[in-house]
């Protein structure tokens, strides 16, 4: 054991299994220690301490233990959690999945260092999210509207468009009306080369990539590094938003290899599993992410955070969707079916939601009619596909004259509101308009879910 | 003597110190140099098994592990309504004060204010007779709730050798001392403290009869909850969970609310204390924030401190309920708290149960809605208080069949079932009108026909009929299409999806529909009912089911709870007036058409 300027070093590593480290003889060591490790060849990986105690200490190794030894690797207790430099120089650069340069320049000046873990911020302090961004997404707008400092994560499944519509979103996003400071703070967190690379393209295009931060885990990077990921990425994402006052859009993707790297470490600590063997903490663990998000009373900034997950089997009662539901403000649901039709953005409205719309809407906000609108839409839109369920079997025949209407009214609704072009921004007013066009094929009566003075203003049919 | 010990394991939440001998199960302790709040969960050997309620990042063997003799006790007495605590009865308005926008470790604070002053008025004289539980005197709390000074549970009782006049004083004050049989003297303050875990004794349990109106018509007219009651609400993420929970805190007729956020969102808690301070009350005109107390441990606050955010919040209702008032409990939800249990189960390595919950979960559940009730408190004057406690259980993928759903439905008696597929065609409230049940439906009619009217039981069951034959009908529909069924049949899904529309559904964001009152509600549900017999009467009188389909009177019945205001419920006899109408010219009209059809088949047949 050597005393360095800045820690304690062991030697005596008892046993390594999967991503673990187990070092015997410590005295002096904390939880959630950092911990810097050096192997026999003199490469160096970062550690945690994930439970001491006996003159024991259990170490989650980030880079994985391939390689490590039992005698000659070095371990140096820092004494200190692991903490992310933070500054404005870091808006433009890109870093790997632990916030190490990866783009060939220096490390940026800090400014100061933050513990990566952050703090549950305190709700009485926090400010309540109304504002609307405008993502000129119809969809979004009109039906799931996003507001700053919510979590609105987007479900998807493997190959579907989710990359496209985040980066849509990432470019689009406006308060409108208003000319503050937006950042944005990308984490690829195990996904693959070419979908980094979209991403980091769009970004470029539109010219928004000086204002972005991105860390990149890519799939073939070490697994263990992905719980860091998204700590690192939103440790600098409320440092932007809170030190700063940038109005931050933290896009991460994709949480289910985050969750994934968890549960490898779970097993690894022999851990009693919960559902499909992940452990029982990740609903707290995720929560510790996603809540991450938000508005400080008296503080300018915001995160808004959009998770991307991929739901395995398409199935959202999965375990990784099914907890971030519970955690997040609302969710946009891609669906297989809509994707299969050409049409984008495939969201499957009906199993979507946005919580704080109704707080981001209406009088004084965007339109008195919209939360009506977007309620009636949901409305005719169910009907119109227990209707198509019902042609299937009895044919149109079978059907009464309003549920053909609904028919009609179903398929308006996917091509002329619900489709558009990954490049197509639209105001919210034309969203509207086109919502009433779609409403419009309805008899009168049949909007039960709108105020009679709106349907006297808007209605065309 | 209390235990002094150190430090030998950590691990999250969970941390072992030796040197524990005196230690006592369950006793608060001190952990660490920051002194962070824990609590003694298991005791082996002089190894004492510590749950800390505060992030232990940083934490070292060896550091010190220091007893304070007590259980988790919380502070009773006045200043608690309108706080919000977090698990262990922290003000997090003081907590900001001292730590800022985030949640610091090892703050100590205090409760309530202690150097407020209240005005005490005595309502027991010198050589007066007091027993655990009596009144003392009241301080006005808030505008809406005046506070009973109550003599602790556990005092021995007595005579009371001096009373303070009335007077402003701070809650450290002696306001009373008693004497018992010329022995020790007990001095009373207007506080006193309660261990969390132990419920406060009552001196008899009385049957719940009356009906905690929530404003909410699927919960009131058809699936009610009696005060002193307990019911669940399991929905999937989406179904509204929170919405509901938050119209029962909003709009339930109780004195006091008691709402616990329990491993959820922090925004929802900060929606609750943004809100809450401009609603008002519509029985006393005052701010809803008058008669509530939020205990808030979001999903990313300490695990532990979730466990005990249930009993903090249940204590408090309870100390409530002594005075002799109507308490609810809302806790959102109890599937986190179970989980903590889990995951401090896992933690102490116990042999798990059903998907590693530990095998007392359904004890524990059980002791936590076994203290819901309508009791007469103990001490004098008597009096009746209740606590009614309402659970949201967060099913994993919504499967009900999960283990804290199964083991919750055993406990409680009314079950709110909120169904993913109704929230997907945003119906909302998404609860299920034939999976969910109320035990209390024949214990509250007596008040609905004492109160409101003795219609309200039929009107009830006979529209509830009509909900029932759609589902049945809902079958053969899916097969067959619709035009399949004989137009009595379509008529009964008319009048179900009508009644969805326009009874079952509600809109909480809605300033008129989001609180309907009883009388609303028994109004809407009656001109439902006489509309589907009119409707009824009418088809055997040969009109065409379009014609009745038609009429302006449907989305007028459908409409009426955002049009009509609860201070103009006169409009609804201008809509039974219109049925009338609607009908009789239908009638002339289509009586003639049916006539004229006659007349034609005959001639026919004559030609």
């Amino acid at each position: 054991m050597t005393t360095t300027s800045y820690g304690i070093e062991y030697t005596k590593v008892a046993e390594l299994k999967g991503p673990l480290m187990i070092i015997d003889g410590v005295t002096k060591v904390s939880f959630d220690e950092l911990v810097e490790i050096e192997t026999v060849d003199g490469e160096h990986r970062l550690g945690r301490v994930l439970e001491v105690g006996f003159g024991k200490a259990i170490v989650q190794v980030f880079e994985g233990t391939t390689g490590l030894t039992i005698t000659g690797t070095k371990a140096k207790f820092t004494g200190k959690t692991m903490e992310m430099p933070v500054s404005q120089e870091l808006l433009g650069r890109v870093f790997d999945g632990l916030g190490k340069p990866n783009d060939g320049l220096p490390d940026p000046i800090a400014d100061r260092f933050v513990d990566v873990n952050g703090e549950p911020m305190n709700p009485e302090r926090r400010e309540y999210p109304t504002s609307f961004i405008q993502t000129g997404v119809s969809v979004i707008d009109g039906m799931l509207t996003l507001v700053r400092g919510q979590k609105l994560p987007i479900f998807s499944g493997s190959g579907m468009a989710h990359n496209i519509l985040a980066a849509q979103i990432a470019r689009q996003a406006s308060v409108v009306g208003t000319k503050e400071d937006f950042a944005v703070v990308f984490a690829a967190i195990g996904v693959q080369y070419s979908e980094a690379q979209y991403f980091k393209r769009s970004l470029e295009e539109s010219g928004a990539l000086r204002r972005s931060v991105l860390f990149l885990n890519l799939a073939d990077d070490p697994a263990i590094e992905r719980i860091i990921t998204p700590r690192v990425a939103l440790t600098v994402a409320e440092y932007l938003a809170f030190d700063l006052g940038m109005h931050v859009l933290a896009i991460l993707t994709d949480m289910t290899n985050y969750a994934e790297a968890l549960r490898e470490i779970s097993a690894a600590r022999e851990e009693v599993p919960g559902r499909k063997g992940y452990p029982g903490y990740l609903y707290t663990d995720l929560a510790n992410n996603y809540e991450r998000a938000g508005r400080i009373k008296g503080k300018n900034g915001s995160v808004t955070q959009v998770p991307i997950l991929s739901m395995p089997a398409d199935d959202i009662t999965h375990p990784i969707p099914d907890l971030t539901g519970y955690i997040t403000e609302g969710q946009i649901v891609l669906g297989r079916d809509l994707f299969r039709k050409g049409i984008y953005p495939p969201v499957n409205v009906l199993m979507s939601l946005s919580r704080l719309m109704k707080d981001g809407v209406g009088e004084g906000k965007t339109r008195s009619d919209h939360m009506e609108v977007g309620n009636q839409l949901y409305d005719a839109y169910s009907r119109a596909q227990e209707v198509r369920a019902l042609s299937e079997i009895v044919g149109r025949a079978g059907l009464t004259g309003i549920d053909l209407k609904y028919l009609d009214v179903g398929d308006k609704f996917e091509q002329h509101f619900l489709k558009q072009a990954p490049d197509e921004n639209r105001t919210l007013e034309e969203t509207l308009t086109r919502a009433w066009d779609v409403l419009s094929g309805l008899p009168e009566g049949e909007l039960t879910k709108i105020k009679e003075k709106h349907v006297r203003q808007y209605y065309k049919g | 003597m209390v235990a002094k010990g150190k430090i030998v394991w950590i691990s999250g939440p969970a941390v072992r110190a030796d040197g524990m001998s005196t230690a006592k199960m369950y006793e608060t302790v001190e952990v660490g140099e920051s002194k962070l709040i824990g609590e003694v969960i298991r005791l082996t050997g002089d190894i004492a098994f510590i749950q800390v309620y505060e992030s232990t990042s940083g934490l070292k063997p060896g550091e010190p592990v220091t007893g304070t003799g007590q259980p988790l006790s919380v502070l009773l007495g006045p200043g608690i309504i309108g706080k919000i605590y977090d698990g262990i009865q922290r003000p997090l308005d003081e907590i900001a004060a001292k730590s800022g926008a985030y949640i610091g470790r090892g703050v100590m604070t205090s409760p309530v204010d202690m150097k407020k002053k209240y005005r005490f008025k005595p309502s027991v004289k010198k050589d007066d007779q007091v027993g655990p539980g009596s009144i003392l005197g009241t301080v006005e709390e808030t505008p809406l709730l005046t506070h009973r000074i109550l003599v602790p549970p556990n005092h021995p009782g007595g005579k009371i050798t001096d009373i303070a006049s009335e007077g402003d004083y701070d809650i450290e004050h002696i306001v009373a001392t008693t004497e018992k049989g010329g022995g020790e003297k007990v001095q009373l303050k207007m506080y006193h403290k309660w261990p969390v875990r132990k419920p406060r004794p009552y001196a008899e349990r009385y049957d719940p009869t009356v009906p905690l109106v929530t404003g909410q018509r699927v919960i009131d007219t058809y699936f009610p909850i009696a005060k002193g009651g307990t019911g669940a609400i399991p929905g999937g993420f989406g179904t509204g969970k929170t919405v509901t929970l938050h119209q029962i805190a909003k709009w339930a007729d109780s004195k006091v609310v008691v709402y616990i956020g329990c491993g959820e969102r922090g925004n929802e808690m900060t929606e609750v204390l943004v809100e809450f301070p401009h609603l008002i009350d519509p029985r006393s005109g005052r701010p809803l924030m008058e008669r509530t107390v939020l205990v808030a441990n979001t999903s990313n606050m300490p695990v532990a401190a979730r466990e005990a955010s249930i009993y903090t919040g249940v204590t408090i209702a309870e100390y409530y309920r002594d005075m002799g008032y109507d308490v609810v409990l809302v806790a959102d939800s109890t599937s986190r708290w179970a989980e903590a249990l889990r995951e401090m189960s896992g933690r102490l390595e116990e042999m798990p149960a059903e998907e590693g919950y530990p095998s007392y979960l359904a004890s524990r559940l059980a002791e936590f809605y076994e203290r819901a009730g309508r009791v007469r408190a103990l001490g004098s004057p008597e009096r009746a208080g209740s606590v009614t406690l309402v659970g949201a259980v967060s099913p994993s993928g919504a499967d009900f069949t999960e283990p804290v759903t199964t083991h919750t439905i055993r406990f409680i008696k009314t079950f709110w079932a909120l169904d993913t597929r109704l929230a997907y065609s945003r119906h909302y409230p998404s609860i299920n009108w034939m999976q969910s049940y109320s035990g209390y439906l024949e214990d509250v009619s007596k008040w609905w026909k004492e109160n409101v009217t003795g219609e309200w039981y039929n009107l009830r069951a006979e529209s509830y009929h009509v909900l029932q034959r759609e589902d049945t009908l809902k079958e053969i529909v899916r097969l067959l299409g619709p035009e399949a069924l004989p137009d009595e049949e379509k008529l009964v899904l008319e009048v179900a999806r009508m009644v969805k529309i326009g009874i079952l559904q509600q809109n909480s964001f809605d300033k008129i529909d989001t609180y309907c009152s009883p009388q609303k509600q028994v109004k809407m549900v009656g001109l439902m009912v006489k509309f589907y017999k009119e409707a009824q009467k009418a088809l055997k009188a040969g009109i065409p089911l379009a014609d009745i389909r038609a009429m302006p009177i449907i989305p007028a019945l459908l409409k009426s709870k955002f049009e009509i205001p609860e201070d103009q419920l006169n409009k609804f006899d201008e809509l039974d007036r219109q049925i009338n109408e609607q009908f009789h010219k239908a009638g002339a009209a289509g009586g003639e058409g049916a006539a004229a059809m006659t007349e034609k088949k005959e001639a026919e047949v004559i030609a």
